[in-house]
Formats: structure tokens, sequence, C-alpha cells
């Protein structure tokens, strides 16, 4: 489990990115739940906490493909592979984050840099 | 509907969420299946991007049409009710979406000579993307956005590029002069030639281009020409079909147009915009995408709907590493101020006014404030 960030540092309706690799975000929606998903779109390299959260949902704030926190599915194009999502516990105030062991869906362009990276 | 790309889509795709569960039959032209035009400038041209991963079909998804690709249609026949194929084959038809997209302009007497492109297609973005490879000089012709994103990305590949633009600032109609000057300085940031407010006389060279000659004497030297003069709607094949033309089809707020049973989506489409009053054809991927819902609403209720509000247009750019972002309309707006971060940055957001009232907003490498003064933008002008 990683920590993500104290509870209390997060409010309703914003998001927190943890920079790990590949980085994932955390989301506190406007209901009080919380949800982690991948953070990098799986359309080109944009960060969703930067995009625009609404309801369980997530606008990418490029092209505006939406994804569903709880489950990672994508409404339209032009992304069309989910997002991966990750368990979310919280204890004694801090926020940590299960990560999912499934394969991430990163878009082409972030797969490329991160094959071609370790050169 | 007739025009398989995204526009088509996107209503083949409304009319099935809506219900309905007739005969679906999709007429395209080109023979590859709905694909994702805005990488051709960018990634695909880069190769960072390969061929099946512009497609915009879901692996799987099934809208139960038929695809009729590879097929022109030539004519619209409201008697009989029918779209007339170039092969001479015919549709009959109970409405019709016009999603026939638009077609890159040329320049006159340059057909036929090697090294020169427009790019609007993937067998465009193929071509261009061969001849690239051969690396050199690179002239483009027009400094709108695809032109800018080749430029861009020609100069990511390591070729050596001019960019000519017959107006003062690029970019002027759609982010006006002072933005227009600003996104256009990205070229020079990096090296790359912008020559401005001189027209293109001609090209030089026998069998391949070797020269773009200037309308004041001047010859750039070239080993490959892309010419980005913007694109004219396709909709020659409904000349006398009754649906009225100005600028691509002419339409209502909702898509509608002056025939029952026909509606138009897409960048062929003039659609009129009750902010201003005024009809605007739009040329970009969101609204292609977007639009399309409610075309088929009106059509699927036979014209009996209220035509909504159509969001404001949007659209992004990339260029030089650089996100380019922009919603509403420059034209009209008495003012533009930087209200985060600074233009010598290159990342910054500057809001259009009119009489005080937020008609645009632009960002550069701001996604985050972009997108959320693109919420409230929407908002405040519904
Ligand atoms: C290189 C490039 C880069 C772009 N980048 C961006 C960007 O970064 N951001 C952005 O917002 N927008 C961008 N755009 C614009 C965006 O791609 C278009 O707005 C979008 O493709 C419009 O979709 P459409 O379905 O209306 O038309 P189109 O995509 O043009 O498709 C129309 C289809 O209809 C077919 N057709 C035409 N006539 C007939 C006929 N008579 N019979 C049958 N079929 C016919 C055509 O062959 C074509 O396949 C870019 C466009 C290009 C070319
Ligand atoms: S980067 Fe997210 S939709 Fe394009």
């Amino acid at each position: 489990m990683i920590p993500a960030c104290r509870l209390e540092d997060l409010p309703r309706g914003e998001a927190h990115r943890l920079d790990i690799d590949p980085p994932v975000s955390v989301f506190h929606t406007d209901d009080g739940e919380l949800f982690a998903i991948d953070d990098t779109c799986t359309h080109q390299d944009a960060s969703l906490a930067d995009g625009w959260l609404e309801g369980c949902e997530v606008e990418c704030p490029l092209h505006a493909s939406k994804f569903d926190l709880r489950t990672g599915a994508v409404d339209a194009p032009p992304a069309r592979l989910p997002v991966r999502t990750h368990q979310i516990v919280v204890e004694d105030g801090t926020v940590y984050v299960r990560l999912s062991t499934d394969a991430p869906n990163l878009p082409p362009c972030v797969s490329a840099r991160l094959a071609g990276g370790a050169a | 509907m007739v025009g398989a790309s995204l526009a088509g889509l996107s209503a083949a795709r409304s009319l099935r969420q809506r219900g309905y569960d007739g005969r679906l039959v999709v007429i395209g032209d080109e023979t590859h299946r709905p694909y994702d035009r805005p990488p051709l400038s960018k990634e695909f041209l880069a190769g960072t991007l390969r061929e099946a991963d512009l497609a915009l079909e879901r692996d799987g998804e099934e809208l139960h049409a038929e695809w009729l690709l590879g097929t022109r249609a030539a004519g619209l026949d409201r008697t009989r009710r029918a779209i007339r194929l170039a092969d001479g084959r015919e549709v009959r038809a109970d409405g019709v979406v016009v999603a026939t997209g638009a077609a890159a302009r040329t320049l006159p007497g340059t057909d036929g000579l090697a090294g020169v492109h427009v790019l609007r297609t993937l067998d465009d973005a193929r071509a261009l993307r061969d001849d690239l490879a051969r690396g050199g000089r690179l002239v483009v012709i027009g400094g709108g956005f695809v032109g800018a994103e080749v430029a861009s990305t020609a100069y990511a590949l390591g070729l050596d590029v001019t960019v000519i633009e017959a107006a003062p600032t690029p970019l002027a109609g759609p982010l006006g002069q002072a933005m227009g000057a600003v996104v256009s300085a990205l070229h020079a940031d990096h090296g790359v030639r912008l020559l401005c407010g001189v027209g293109v006389k001609g090209l030089g060279g026998e069998h391949r281009v070797e020269a773009v000659l200037l309308e004041d004497g001047r010859s750039v030297p070239a080993d490959t020409v892309v010419v980005g003069v913007g694109a004219r709607p396709c909709v020659d094949w409904l000349e006398g079909s009754g649906v009225a033309l100005d600028n691509g089809v002419r339409c209502g707020a909702d898509g509608r147009t002056s025939l029952a049973a026909v509606v138009a989506v897409g960048d062929c489409a003039n659609w009129y915009d009750p902010g201003t009053g005024s009809h605007r054809r739009v040329e970009h991927w969101t609204g292609a995408l977007e639009r399309p819902a409610a075309a088929v609403a009106a059509l699927l209720a036979h014209g009996a709907t209220e035509p909504g509000v159509p969001r404001p247009p949007y659209f992004w750019s990339d260029q030089y590493g650089v996100k380019i972002q922009f919603v509403g309309q420059a034209a009209g707006a008495d003012s533009v101020t930087v209200e985060e971060g600074s233009t010598d940055d290159r990342s910054f957001l500057a809001v259009y006014r009119r009489a005080g009232r937020p008609v645009a907003v632009l960002g550069m490498n701001q996604p985050r404030l972009f997108t959320r003064a693109r919420k409230q933008f929407g908002t405040a002008a519904s």
C-alpha cells in the first residue's frame, strides 16, 4: 500500500496526483467518495488530475473523453481503452492506494517513451 | 449516412443509442474504416502512432451497419428518396445524414509535380511521411493549424523548415492578431523560418518540386512542399438536390437542412449559431463528435424538437510540444487579456471579451486552468 495524502488535505472536488511510475491519481468526489485511477489518459499524454471531475466521472483535459472512476470505463472517443482502477484504504486520516496488478493501458506515445526510456 | 468519418460514425452511434433499430447504411468514398485525422499532422506523421492506433471504432464495437466503403455518393434524389452512387447504384433512405466533411484546398497548377502534398487523408499522410523521411528542406505554404503542425513535426524530424503565410499574421482569423502572433512565434522559437505577408506565385521544378516562387520575386528552395491552405466543404454532390448550400450545407441550430429528413453534421455543415445570430461552419474534431447527437434527435423526431444551444466550439492543436486549446469565437472580441501565466513563457490563459463579456478563451500549456475556464465558459454562454 502506498500512502497518498492526508484526507484533510484533499477537499471534495479535488484530485491528488502521486508521482510514481506510471502516475496514479486519487479523486475526492463532491459526494465524499474516494477513487484512485491511473493518472495518464489512455488516449494521449494528459494528466487526468488536471481534468474535470463531475459526479463519478473525470473528463480528460485535452480531448474530453470521460472515465468512470468506479470502473475505469471510457464513454466516448478519442480514448478507446479504460484506465486502471486501484483500491483505496483510509486509515487514521491517511489515504492509501493499493495498486492494481493489471497491466496499465498507457497511450502509445507514453508506452513508446517508457520502452525507449531505459536507454 | 453519407461520409464515413468522425461525424458519420458519431451519428450512427447516436442513432443506435436512441433506439433506432432499422437498416443503417454508411457510404464513404475512402476505403478505410473511420479513422482519426488530428494525429495525421502530429504523432502519425512523426512515426509515434501506427495506423491501427488511428481507428475510431472500439474493438468489438458493432453498430449493425452496412458499410459501403470506397463508394462515392454522386447525388441526392428527393423525389425518389434515394442517394445515387458514383458506380450507378442507388440507396433508398427514409432519412439522410450528410457528413461528407471537407477536402484540402490545392494550389492551381501544382498537379503532377512530385514532392508536393496536401494533408487531409490517411493516404495523404502516408505519402507525406515517406517524403519527409528523405530529409532536406520542407516548405509549408499556409501558416494555419495544419501547416503549423506539419512544420513542427518536420522540425522534430530534423528537416530544415520554412513556413510561408500570405496574411501579415498567421492564425489571425481563429485567434485574432495579438494571439495569432504569440502562437506563431513558436516557429521562430525553434529556428523555423516564417515569412508573412507574401503570396505564392508558383512552384519551380520540372518533375519534382525544387523551389517555391514568391510574389515578391524571391525563390525559396524546397525538397518537399506542403500546401496547407485550408479545406473546402465536400458538398458538390448535393448541387441541385434541393438541399440549400452556402459555405457547406446551410443548417439550423441542430443540423436540419432545407429538406425534411436530411440533416448535416461535421466539417461540411454550416450551422446556425443562436449566440451570434449568424451561421458558422465549425471545422473542429469536438464539434464533429458532439453535434451529431442533436442532429440525429431532430431527424428521429421529424423536426418536431426545439434545437438546444450547441456547446461553444472547442479545438486544440499541438505544436513544438506546446498544447494549444481554444474555446469560443475570437471574431468580434474587442479585448484579449492574459489572466494567468505569461505569453513569453508560452504558458498562459488568455480571455477574449466583447463589451466586457467573455467570448473566447485561449490556453497554451495550461490544460488544468483551461479546462476549468472552458467549463465556466460553457455554462456562462448557454
Ligand atoms: C491533418 C489534420 C489535423 C487536424 N487536427 C485537428 C486538431 O488538432 N484539433 C481539432 O479540433 N481538429 C483537427 N482537425 C479537424 C478534424 O479532423 C475535423 O474537424 C474532423 O475530421 C471532421 O470530421 P467529419 O466527419 O465532419 O469530416 P471528415 O473527417 O473530413 O470526413 C468526411 C468523410 O466523407 C467522405 N466523403 C466526402 N465526400 C463524399 C461523397 N460524395 N461520398 C461519400 N463519402 C464522401 C470523405 O472521404 C471523408 O472520409 C484536423 C484535420 C486534419 C486534416
Ligand atoms: S488525451 Fe485524453 S482524450 Fe485525448
